[in-house]
């Protein structure tokens, strides 16, 4: 009889897991998959190639969203300011191109050249690697940094507190948390919010 | 000869293009100054997510920009229509930016003849309400609340109408 309650017990747990959503993306303290991606010049880029990095900042971004689109200057900026600092920006695509066609790889090659990109600007081809971060718009932002067991998440959210206008931004996010990882302190703020598009499936 | 005619025809369709787009520019203007947008803050727009009174309502978050939301738009209007004698109300909360409210969404109002109530948030600092409207928002947009004064239901996602309408009427009894 207790067999057939744990048996039953056993089955309960296994039909209420099939209805929860498995993977929800990551959280803070986890560590993020690497990925090798094609960028827009043609190689193959993985977070692995930066031996130097002490983290990254991830960004899923897009050429056709007009929230990303107000960010290309901003995220240009962090790049200039941290990659060397050892946090370089790694920007991937996650739109399917075939709903999106605005942000397929060439499209992608003009909007970088256009707008002088100095980063990695990656397709996450076949839409694999965004679900496991738990991307669910443009702009997004992870920013992990390097650690014995990997990639660990500091940071998901916001790159500041005013996407249209960033003369009028208030509290910079993305910089804070890259200033606190580089001095060795706790980032205040580990998790914001901002309006962006749906990535496009 | 012939390059003097050709001439004379570039300057007329030349002249015809000036006057076509000043046409449209004059239409954008007077759609501009005949069309009032309710803009509110986020503090001012709570009015709308808070209500308790006998009614369920729908708050639809969107802009013109985002192509999903323009494509659900129908869905909401048909659903304002067919129920709001059952006692539901639409509110299209558009998030779209300040310098278009002229050139695109007040066009997209009176293009699309939208029925339901269109209210505008303007309000940049989103770090500070999506959480009060929902902790599970992540602040993508196609984005919707349902609720009334006994239940609330968010929904991060795009709605076709069979979709929409069997979640709404979850909230009829």
């Amino acid at each position: 009889m207790k067999t057939l309650k744990t048996l039953l017990a056993f089955v309960a747990i296994l039909t209420l897991s099939a209805f929860t959503p498995v993977h929800n993306g990551y959280h803070i303290g986890d560590i993020a998959t690497d990925f090798k991606l094609e960028n827009i010049d043609g190689r193959m880029v993985s977070l692995a190639d930066y031996e130097d990095a002490k983290g990254f900042i991830v960004i899923f971004t897009c050429n056709t969203c007009p929230y990303a689109q107000a960010y290309e200057d901003r995220i240009v900026a962090l790049d200039e300011k941290y990659a060397d600092k050892g946090y370089p920006v790694i920007a991937i695509m996650p739109n399917n191109v075939d709903v999106q066609p605005g942000d397929n790889m060439e499209a992608m090659k003009a909007r970088a050249k256009e707008r002088g990109f100095t980063f990695p600007y990656l397709m996450d081809a076949g839409q694999k690697i965004y679900p496991q971060y738990g991307a669910t718009k443009t702009p997004h932002v992870y920013i992990l940094q390097k650690t014995k067991k990997g990639n660990e998440v500091k940071y998901i959210g916001a790159i500041d507190d005013n996407s249209r206008d960033a003369s009028a931004v208030n509290t910079r996010y993305v910089e804070n948390a890259v200033d606190a990882l580089l001095a060795g302190k706790p980032i205040k703020e580990t998790e914001t919010k901002a309006i962006g598009c749906s990535i496009k499936v | 000869m012939k390059q003097l005619y050709l001439l004379v025809i570039v300057v007329i369709l030349s002249c015809q293009d000036r006057k076509n787009d000043k046409a449209e520019v004059a239409i954008i203007d007077e759609v501009a100054a005949t069309t009032e947008l309710e803009i509110y803050d986020y503090s001012g727009l709570e009015q709308f997510l808070t209500r308790k009174d006998e009614k369920t309502y729908v708050v639809n978050f969107w802009a013109t920009w985002c192509a999903p939301c323009v494509k659900e738009m129908p869905y909401f209007e048909k659903l304002n229509a067919e129920y709001k004698n059952r006692g539901i109300e639409v509110i299209l909360v558009s998030l779209d930016f300040p310098k278009q409210y002229d050139t695109k969404l007040k066009p997209f109002i009176k293009n699309k003849n939208l029925q339901s109530k269109v209210v505008v948030l303007d309000d940049p600092d989103a770090n500070s309400w999506i959480p009060k409207i929902s902790e599970d928002w992540s602040g993508s947009i196609p984005a919707t609340l349902i609720y009334n004064k006994e239940k609330r239901q968010f929904y991060e996602q795009s709605f076709n109408f069979d979709e929409l309408e069997s979640e709404v009427k979850q909230f009829l009894k």
